[in-house]
């Protein structure tokens, strides 16, 4: 267990340090003063929109959900589970509740991998703890929410996720701002916990702004028969985002499987990968990742590490570029380090093609229709545990950038 | 129907079609022949208005209108449609769902994949990874829900199994409603090679492009055999030519 006196020193060792991928963000830009607001009950929450909210999965009623987080700025104004089993804390609380916790901070995301993790540790602003205990299973996904207020805000949240032995956790996380005018930053660790035989299922919803930057560092530890689904929707502008997740498959026959969906209109930069270490025997991972650009630049990552035989993972990676330009960038990797590894990628870039588009004008389909069938068709990746809520992000974001999908 | 008077066809500056003249009545259902690479799926294409296929001169009628400048949608929703030859597959656009977005007259996408055997391919995203003759139904399928005044096939019974033969051909014959008699409005125009589709739609006429052109306009079993004993060029000298 790493002292906490020796992580605030790699912290502070790390305060300059530019992250290894995306345009390097200037942290003293942003303020990490915003009022303090006090929890409430679900039925008593005016701080937010919740139209905005809405769109990012996120229903403040609290209906259909097995417990709900929300934290605005840097105050959590709401965190309750509503089923047995299933605990939805700060993780500032949780902290104080459970002593054994610290041993889980860190270990998969380094606190000193650039300035961003390091800014997390050493401006602590909360996040959330979700965690099924032993056997218990969401009847409903957990919903966890952040989200901007303040101009010129730097959150900073450290959120902790543990799915204990046998157990199933379906969490939907929905990020958004106040406004479309709003700028700021985010910055949020999550670390995940797959324990033997457990599973989380993990959708994660940005609906940013054309002036916010984001930095979520991720990491997650699978054990044997374990299994993580990641789900990552961003159909909104965003100043800049970059991601890039890493998965340790560390038990036999672990699990994960990372699904992306972006969409980068004029002004958004869009870095976007996940990154598997398979180093168990039976392990598999799959990547699967769709990007269109409107006019914004993606960069679309994927690397797969195979470090023992009898491991099988495959990525996918394919993009879109429409009318009014911009740029996907694909960089699938592979890194085979033993003899009988299965690993395999694809990937693809390119327009909208004429013949699918004449193909459905054939059938009486516009053009117009035509183009958003194939969009639509085209994100459509099958995406367990994935809410209702994404069809109608997908088809309202089609819709929003229909003038420039022509 | 369907009137085409002096239509000149090229792609990419090459000339494919010359002068081509085409009338087809309604409930009439035509038989195209020619060999391979003789424009016939080109002259489909032309009539749909698809791909680079420019239109030199001459003119396409469709119910009295003409269709020449018009868009494929257009035409589709005049009444015109058409089963491809070689379909793109559209990636996460499943079969039910093309069904419905393109269903007239409220048909329901079940009970039509029933009547041509494709119910388990209705999850499946449109043509990927299709078989041949899987490409035929799914084709057909689609026809059946939107239902066109004008049906344009190509070879709908080319690699087709014996068994699906026949649910192809009698799904096509209620297409074109051969099953009517009086007061039929439906028309076809059907490229075959085998013939084998005329033991199901016993059609009026079929005529053959050759050299660029249409020649030789009577009855399709007699032009086949004319075709199985002297070969395609025999049409040439044949003095039935339609101008
Ligand atoms: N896009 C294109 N570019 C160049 N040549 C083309 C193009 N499309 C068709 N052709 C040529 O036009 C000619 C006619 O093709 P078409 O597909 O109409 O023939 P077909 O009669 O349908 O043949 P088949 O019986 O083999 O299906 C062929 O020589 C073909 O190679
Ligand atoms: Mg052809």
């Amino acid at each position: 267990m790493p002292e906490r006196a020796e992580v605030r020193k790699k912290a502070e060792a790390a305060r300059q340090k530019p992250g290894k991928f995306g345009p390097d963000i200037e942290l003293s830009e942003y303020t990490l003063e915003a009022p303090a607001y006090e929890p409430r009950p679900l039925a008593e929450i005016d701080l937010v929109d919740r139209e905005r909210l809405l769109s990012a999965g996120v229903d403040v009623s609290g209906e259909g959900r097995s417990g709900s987080f929300i934290q605005v700025d840097k105050s959590v104004i709401h965190a309750s589970p509503t089923q047995e089993g299933i605990e939805v804390t700060s993780t500032r609380a949780a902290l104080e509740t459970y002593d054994w916790l610290e041993e889980y901070l860190w270990q998969v995301v380094s606190v000193d991998a650039d300035k961003y993790t390091a800014s997390a540790e050493l401006n602590f602003q909360d996040g959330y703890f979700i965690r099924a205990l032993p056997g218990a299973r969401t009847v409903f996904p957990v919903q966890a929410c952040l989200y901007l207020k303040e101009a010129d805000i730097s959150q900073n949240v450290h959120n902790i996720i543990i799915a204990e032995e046998g157990s199933e956790l379906h969490i939907i996380t929905g990020c958004a701002t106040d406004s479309p005018e709003l700028r700021g930053l985010h910055v949020g660790i999550s670390e995940f916990y797959v324990k033997k035989n457990a599973k989380i299922s993990f959708s994660m919803i940005h609906n940013w702004a054309p002036k916010i930057s984001v930095r979520p560092r991720s990491g997650i530890r699978v054990e044997e028969g374990g299994v993580f689904l990641n789900n990552f929707i961003c159909l909104h502008p965003v100043e800049t985002l970059q991601l890039f997740p890493a998965a340790f498959l560390v038990g036999e026959g672990a699990t994960a499987r990372f699904n992306s969906v972006m969409m980068a209109p004029e002004g958004s930069h869009m870095d976007v990968g996940s990154k598997a270490v398979l180093s168990a025997p039976g392990t598999r991972c799959e990547m699967i990742a769709r990007s269109i650009t409107t006019g914004g630049e993606v960069i679309n990552r994927g690397l797969l590490i195979g470090e023992v035989a009898g491991v099988k993972a495959h990525l996918e990676c394919r993009g879109m570029i429409l009318k009014g330009g911009g740029r996907i960038y694909a960089i699938p990797e592979l890194d085979g380090k033993v003899e009988g590894v299965d690993m395999s990628h694809e990937a693809a870039v390119g327009k909208i093609a004429r013949d699918e588009v004449e193909y459905l004008m054939a059938r009486g389909l516009s053009e117009d229709e035509a183009v958003a069938t194939i969009v639509r068709g085209f994100m459509n990746v099958d995406i367990e545990g994935l809410p209702p809520v994404l069809a109608e992000q997908i088809e309202q974001a089609i819709e929003l950038s229909q003038q420039s999908l022509l | 129907m369907l009137e085409i008077e002096d239509l000149t066809v090229s792609i990419e500056g090459n000339r494919l079609l010359t002068d081509i003249n085409l009338r087809i009545e309604d409930g009439e259902t035509r038989m195209l022949f020619g060999e391979n690479g003789s424009g016939k799926t080109s002259l489909l294409m032309a009539i749909m208005g698809l791909g680079d296929y420019q239109v030199e001169s001459g003119r396409i009628r469709f119910k009295g209108e003409d269709i020449t400048g018009l868009t494929p949608d257009e035409r589709a929703r005049r009444g015109i449609g058409i089963m491809f030859q070689r379909p793109p597959t559209i990636r996460g656009l499943k079969v039910k769902d093309m069904l419905e977005i393109i269903q007239r007259n409220g048909k329901d996408a079940e009970e039509l994949a029933a009547q041509v055997n494709f119910t388990e391919f209705l999850e499946r995203d449109i043509n990927a990874g299709f078989s041949g003759g899987e490409i035929k139904r799914a084709e057909l399928l689609q026809l059946m829900a939107q239902d066109p005044d004008l049906v344009l096939l190509d070879e709908p019974e080319s690699g087709v199994d014996l068994v699906n033969l026949d649910v192809v051909g009698n799904a096509i014959g209620r297409l074109l409603q051969r099953d009517v008699h009086r007061g039929r409005s439906k028309s076809g125009l059907i490229i075959t090679h085998s013939g084998y589709i005329l033991d199901y739609v016993e059609a009026d006429k079929g005529c053959v492009l050759v050299n660029e052109t249409i020649w030789c306009t009577g009855n399709p079993h007699e032009i086949m055999k004319g075709i199985r004993e002297h070969g395609y060029e025999e049409c040439l000298t044949c003095q039935r030519e339609l101008k």
